[in-house]
């Protein structure tokens, strides 16, 4: 790990005169679980780190008319001993104990799980986003990418969205708040998540001198709500396909729909297509299906993760069922 | 400078430090890198007036509080609260394994949590109360958990254990009437290479039913 400068400020504004301009410069710290595995090989060499952890008012859950505030350094196990989180966003619930270490969950917070770096292998050795050889040629495709992208993949990035959160936040509508030193400003969690189509842009919509404050999940308004991870392992792993799904009913009939994958693009995949096969029907074995076929139907898989298709299916009819209360 | 920075801390004079130890036999013959990274200081402007002081990157003083004694240290904001406890206070229970925060070899307990020390700044742990397997067992008499994992053989080389013991421990202080698919979840962030699960879960239940009508802090 290459040596830095550390700085601990007890306010948010105090925090932002620390950060620098530039990408590379300094880092923010919360957990520490994704950061220091990065400074410790050399793919994030901060010149200062700047620490939240003093900052009291990024630990606070609160809630307010437009829904629950949920501070950026709330560790998950905290999150996961909210009662209104646990009475109100039970996909929020089922995602965040996905997060399958107690040590993760109780060093790890909200703003970490959005902001952590992916899993890409060829990202975590140095070689980059969008990893390229010396002579320009997209590394992923004719290389190991069991675990890449199977959706959104056409472009550069290849690798996938790493949040177990963000599929469960993008299904309830929920929101990032974003500080700067010029204010503050609200984005949808949705559209944080970039896939980066050159080597200066990031996977999340965050500049340099910006910080994750927290979230606002809206009120859950009774929707039916799950997420599903299909897992290699049930211990400490990321999974290989999650979905989370919200489901507004007008009685036994599905009015509106959200189908949110995870693990299997850039970026959180919010599927338009199983939305609509979803809208009208009640929900069972054979919509369900139809929905999932739906969701996977523009998948794209690389030369090694076509499994990855049928375990997404998989996610997305079995959340799609664990909210209807038919699982 | 040396890419290798867990043992370039051993020169540093430690207190409490007793006697001669493979450190600072190493840092004393200056082997291990012991050169001080210097980065120019002021490299980085703030932006405004309202910034915190920057501490670093040389050595800064780190009061960290294990097993209920305050240790002062003078080191780099770099080092890990895993490196502090081995390298600078020869508490080298906590294990330095995959030092990713993935096998749980170096979990010890901060704020009443476990935690992967290697994945924690020690500058972090600074005002929390840090337990670690040294602590265990003050009068010598062995603490629950680790009765019940001699009890269940529940370690075959015994390099993951102390990270298992502290694991559990902090699992059964929150479930004292814990169910075995509880047991199995709850020490998940915990690997064992030579496979004594078995035994690890089976002591986790015991310990448990030890421990009742009372916490063995």
């Amino acid at each position: 790990m290459q040596a830095f400068e550390y700085s601990k400020p007890t306010t948010t504004k105090e925090a932002l005169g620390m950060l620098g301009a530039q990408w590379g410069e300094t880092d923010i710290l919360a957990g520490g679980t994704d950061l220091l595995s990065l400074m410790k090989d050399y793919v994030h060499t901060p010149k200062r780190v700047v620490s939240l952890s003093g900052i009291k008012e990024l630990k606070l859950i609160k809630s307010a008319a437009d829904g629950l505030h949920i501070g950026a350094m709330v560790t998950i196990e905290e999150l996961l001993e909210n009662a209104q989180v646990r009475k109100e966003y039970a996909s929020l619930v089922q995602a965040a104990r996905g997060i399958s270490s107690p040590q993760i969950r109780a060093m790890g917070t909200v703003g970490g799980d959005l902001c952590q770096r992916p899993r890409c292998w060829y990202f975590r050795k140095g070689f980059g986003l969008l990893p390229r050889d010396s002579r320009g040629r997209d590394l992923v495709p004719n290389g190991e990418n069991r675990y890449h992208a199977i959706l959104g993949n056409s472009g550069p990035a290849k690798f996938v969205s790493a949040s177990s959160l963000a599929p469960a936040l993008v299904a309830l509508g929920a929101k990032v708040t974003i500080a700067s030193a010029s204010g503050n400003r609200t984005v949808d969690v949705e559209k944080f998540f970039m896939a980066p189509t050159d080597a200066s842009t990031r996977e999340v919509d965050l500049k340099p001198n910006e910080i994750l404050t927290g979230i606002v999940v809206p009120v859950a308004g009774g929707a039916k709500q799950a997420t599903y991870e299909v897992r290699q392992k049930e211990a400490l792993d990321w999974p290989l396909a999650t979905a989370s799904v919200a489901l507004k009913m007008s009685g036994s009939t599905v009015q509106s729909a959200k189908v949110v994958l995870g693990h299997v693009a850039p970026t959180p995949w919010n599927s338009a297509e199983a939305a609509q096969a979803l809208a009208g029907k009640a929900i069972n074995e054979s919509t369900a299906k139809v929905a999932a076929d739906a969701a996977l139907a523009r998948a794209t898989p690389l030369s090694q993760n076509a499994y990855k298709v049928q375990l997404a299916k998989v996610a997305v009819k079995r959340a799609l069922l664990a909210a209807a209360g038919k699982a | 400078m040396s890419k290798i920075d867990s043992d370039s801390h051993g020169k540093n004079k430690q207190p409490g430090k007793k006697g001669f130890s493979r450190r600072s036999f190493l840092g004393g013959l200056g082997i291990g890198g012991g050169a001080v990274a210097t980065l120019p200081t002021g490299l980085l402007v703030e932006s405004q007036a309202a910034a915190a002081p920057a501490m670093g990157p040389g050595p800064i003083p780190v009061a960290l509080r294990i097993n209920g004694k305050v240790h002062n240290l003078n080191i780099e904001p770099r080092v890990t609260l895993l490196d502090a406890l081995r390298n600078h206070l020869d508490m080298t229970g906590a294990k330095k394994v995959c030092d990713r925060a993935t096998c749980g070899a170096c979990t010890v307990i901060v704020a009443g949590r476990p935690v992967y020390s290697c994945s924690m700044l020690a500058v972090e742990a600074q005002g929390k109360d840090i337990q670690t397997i040294e602590g265990l067992a003050p009068s010598g008499k062995l603490h629950p958990v680790s009765a019940a994992f001699v009890e269940n053989d529940a370690q075959q080389c015994g390099f993951c254990t102390p990270g298992f013991v502290m694991a559990v421990k902090a699992f059964v202080d929150r479930h004292p009437n814990p169910t075995m698919d509880q047991v199995k979840k709850g020490l998940g962030g915990n690997l064992c290479r030579c496979g004594t699960y078995i035994g690890v879960r089976q002591a986790a239940l015991d310990a448990a039913r030890q421990m009742k009508g009372g916490k063995n802090a």
